[in-house]
């Protein structure tokens, strides 16, 4: 038959690219009223809004354009805050990624915090205390992150398949065990996780040393590569494997798959194992890319930022790999709005974020601020219909 | 209150879902609404209640041009619908369901709701408890409730798309009754259906839809042939045309088979049978008389509590889906949207959804995208499956297209048994013949068929032999000379209590 896609596939995926566009203009219009509303001198020129408004509307705009250019000239503006940008998307990409696949067999997957930093302890761990050649050491290293990302997922994907037990729920609680239990029990009690030199009170690791890191370009090291790999090889997966195949079917229908013979066990095992070994690869990120220490805070919210991410990618390879750079953009640029004249929070871009995703989970919200400038001339249409 | 459609097309894209549909239909006329599956009713039905735009043209009541922005301004003009998946909230009672989304302040009034329901009842002979909850009253009662919500809004127009593919025998002559009862009352009826013999039993005009025209308008005098010929558009045979079975040796055996369901209920007790190379055996029974597990088990997506099932001398009973599929059952699922298919994946994707593995289609961890593309358009062409592209994912296909799917896919194959459960529920007259075609080719290349179906119509014109189910139990085989009566009488528990069944 005919050799093109349906025209409503298209028309459904150009739809999705246009509401995340749609989402990421208007969180960034509110971060703008934001920003002016929270700068002193422009709530100084509300006090007299009425007898001179020019004040207000100048210097609101003022406020904008200069925290808005900050962030792009830090994160953008030069080839060393580009790699720096770089960087800090890699880790967002591979996690992104991890939550993403397990999107698409049915499974939020909420444990990416729990993962990466499962994948921290193992890195670093092999990293600073194994003797071994310079590439074989950083090879190891980097397989160790994998390797205990992979089993802290797959432990929630054995629980489902055992158990039942609601993958939400118990990735939650591995993010719980992994940060109150496993983090703080190697940070306070073993002795090979604490600094020799450490004299701050603060436990934390030494970083890897340098034959356990990325080699750098530019200033950009080699993790981001990996995770553009990383991306391609989920994209072979879910579009050209038998793997990918069942993924999916068992996540748009669990019963159909069943009946066509179809594990449902295995299916959420194996996504859960690969969802974290992309977390623990997200993991090696940090630790033999950054060459961090190791400590209570090292993770942040990479973990929860990826859920951002791959409902910001809707799910797709290239979806998640385009959203790990915008927030890679935006952790890497927010910082600088607070040192301009505007001297803006860099808490706007949280607020940026957070509303980006919500726009993007309420697409009719967004549909519907569309549809009020569509208005018109799908009435006239309809009342010529009707008078034809 | 009359209704008159004039010149009312629909369009998505390119394609035309209706096409300068003209239709009136008077007050207290029980208007019937004939087309195969995807002919272009339910896109009909959706532009009167609401829930479609149309392109062109115009719906007038009583003269008067009206547009409706949403199903809600549908039923404040007096349009009234009762889906063919009901939608009723299962845990509230008959009268909660019918006051639901006319509370009508912040207090309920469940005293005035029950006696609504009562009047409604009583006016209309539509026996319900209003106080029964939902979950727990058989599906023609629940219909009924559905009815009763629509007349709670005053429907003068009553649209009842497919009302009978999910009622029993007795079922669908109690809802003629109260169809009949609504007429004389006053109330129009749009019966939506695609069985001929209900609508020459209860329509007064007939309209035929066929790839979105209105392409007839016959009397209920006209034959079924007649019928089903304007359906169509070419004579269709309702009888299958096949040859003497020739019986080989048993193929599927099931010995002493019983299955707990999860609530602890005996659903099937102490069933053997055996079914053999090339001969039909159908499994006739009222719904819910234990068919449904009993086919689940034969595949492996239940487990049997006792017995064994023996597939060519191998005990295949503690095999799963995949195993079974392997050792070569074919399997076509009572409800294929909720086991048939994935609608969200494309029809090249759902033609291979139990073949993916195979060494055609894989070579172990990749899969074989050109051998899969071929193998769609092959059987795409070959079934006649009706689609835009083999990339159309099968939810946006008519029912009929979607069974096409399932079936062609399960025939890709060499199969030792074929299993298919209510092969043809669903599904336009011109599928229907196709399909029962295939299902006695493959008869007759020797594989054991086994249907189940609640049609006696399919069961007589497939079967060689047939075992009845009455709760749980085979209560008899028999040949399909028998007397429909006869089998009638054993699908209500040989000569028990007669319409207790549901």
């Amino acid at each position: 038959m005919t050799k093109r896609p349906g025209l409503r596939l298209d028309r459904k995926a150009l739809e999705g690219v246009l509401t995340t566009a749609a989402a990421i203009v208007l969180a960034l219009l509110i971060g703008a009223v934001l920003m002016a509303l929270s700068n002193e001198s422009v709530i100084d020129s509300m006090g007299y809004f009425f007898s001179y408004p020019w004040d207000f509307f100048s210097r609101s705009f003022d406020v904008v354009t200069t925290s808005y250019g900050a962030l792009l000239d830090r994160s953008l503006g030069s080839g060393e805050g580009l790699a720096n940008t770089l960087n800090r998307s890699a880790p967002l990409i591979c996690a992104g990624l991890g939550v993403s696949l397990a999107f698409r067999a049915g499974l939020f997957n909420i444990g990416a915090q729990g993962q990466i930093i499962l994948g921290t302890l193992a890195a670093s761990y092999v990293g600073f205390t194994w003797d071994l050649p310079g590439p074989i050491l950083l090879l190891t290293s980097v397989l160790a992150g994998v390797l205990a990302g992979a089993l802290w997922g797959g432990i929630a994907g054995l629980l489902k398949a055992a158990t039942g037990t609601h993958e939400v729920i118990s990735t939650i609680m591995l993010n719980q065990i992994a940060s109150f239990g496993v983090l703080a029990y190697a940070l306070g009690e073993l002795k090979s996780f604490q600094r020799p030199d450490d004299d701050l009170g603060l436990p934390q690791s030494p970083p890897v040393p340098d034959a356990a890191a990325f080699p750098e370009v530019l200033g950009v090291h080699m993790g981001v590569l990996l995770s553009l790999v990383a991306a391609a090889v989920v994209w072979w997966l879910l579009t050209r494997s038998t793997l990918g195949f069942e993924l999916r079917s068992v996540g748009a229908n669990p019963d159909a798959s069943r009946t066509a013979g179809m594990s449902t066990a295995k299916v959420f095992i194996l996504t859960m194992v690969i969802a974290g070994g992309l977390s623990g690869l997200a993991a090696t990120m940090m630790i033999n890319g950054d060459q961090a220490s190791n400590n209570a805070s090292l993770v942040g919210s990479v973990g929860f930022d990826a859920i951002t991410v791959a409902l910001l990618g809707r799910g797709t390879p290239l979806g998640s790999v385009l959203a790990g750079f915008l927030f890679g953009i935006l952790a890497v640029g927010g910082g600088a709005m607070q040192t301009t004249s505007a001297g803006t929070a860099p808490e706007v871009v949280q607020v940026i974020q957070s509303l980006i995703v919500l726009f993007v989970a309420a697409p009719a919200i967004v549909r519907w601020i569309v549809r009020q400038r569509r208005k018109e001339p799908t009435s006239t249409f309809a009342a010529k219909g009707v008078s034809a | 209150m009359q209704l008159q459609i004039q010149g009312l097309t629909r369009r998505f894209g390119d394609f035309v879902a209706n096409d300068a549909i003209d239709l009136t239909i008077e007050p207290g006329e029980i208007h019937c609404l004939l087309g195969e599956n995807g002919a272009g009713k339910s896109t009909l039905m959706n532009m009167l209640y609401g829930l479609l735009e149309p392109s062109e043209g115009q719906i007038l009541l009583d003269g008067e041009p009206v547009t409706f922005a949403s199903p809600k301004d549908a039923i404040n003009a007096g349009i009234g619908m009762v889906h063919q998946h009901f939608m009723l909230v299962p845990v509230f009672t008959v009268a909660e369901n019918v006051m639901l989304g006319r509370e009508g302040g912040p207090v309920l009034n469940r005293g005035a709701a029950a006696q609504r329901v009562r009047d409604l009842s009583d006016r209309y002979g539509l026996r319900v408890d209003p106080k029964a909850l939902v979950e727990d009253i058989p599906v023609g009662v629940q219909q009924r409730v559905e009815i009763l919500k629509a007349l709670a809004n005053d429907a003068k127009v009553l649209i009842l798309d497919e009302p009978t593919a999910v009622l029993t025998p007795q079922e669908i002559d109690e809802l003629m009754g109260i169809m009949r009862e609504l007429k004389a009352q006053g109330t129009s009826i749009i019966f939506i259906t695609h069985k001929l013999r209900e609508v020459k039993a209860v329509g007064d005009r007939i309209s035929v839809i066929r790839r979105g025209k209105i392409v007839g308008t016959a009397e209920p005098t006209a034959t079924e042939a007649e019928l089903a010929e304007m359906m169509v558009g070419r004579a269709v045979k309702l009888t299958v045309d096949k040859d003497a079975a020739e019986v080989g040796a048993p193929v599927l055996e099931a010995r002493n088979i019983t299955i707990i369901d999860p609530r602890g209920h005996e659903v099937v007790k102490d069933v053997s049978f055996e079914a053999r190379a090339g001969e039909v055996l159908g499994i006739a029974g009222v719904q819910g008389n234990g068919q449904t597990e009993l086919i689940k088990s034969l595949l492996g997506l239940i487990r049997p509590s006792a017995g064994e099932i023996m597939l060519d001398g191998d005990d295949i009973g503690r095999y799963g889906p995949r195993r079974s599929l392997e050792a070569g059952i074919g399997y076509i699922p009572e409800d294929r949207s909720h086991d048939g298919y994935v609608s969200s994946f494309s029809v090249r994707e759902n033609l291979v959804l139990d073949l993916y593995r195979s060494p055609e289609f894989s070579n172990g961890p990749a899969l074989k995208l050109a051998e899969i593309e071929r193998n769609a358009d092959d059987r795409i062409q070959e079934f006649d499956i009706r689609t835009t592209s083999r990339e159309t994912p099968v939810g946006s296909l008519s029912g009929g297209n979607q069974q096409k799917v399932v079936v062609a896919r399960e025939f890709s194959r060499p199969l030792k048994v074929l299993i298919a459960s209510q092969p043809t529920r669903g599904v336009d007259v011109g599928s229907i013949e196709f399909i029962h075609k295939r299902i006695i080719a493959e008869r007759d290349r020797g594989t054991a068929v086994i249907i189940v179906s609640t049609e006696l119509d399919e069961i007589f014109a497939l079967a060689d032999r047939i075992a009845v189910m009455y709760d749980g139990r085979i209560v008899d085989t028999v040949s399909p000379d028998i007397e429909r009566e006869q089998i009638g009488l054993l699908m209500a528990g040989a000569g028990g209590a007669e319409g207790g069944a549901a």
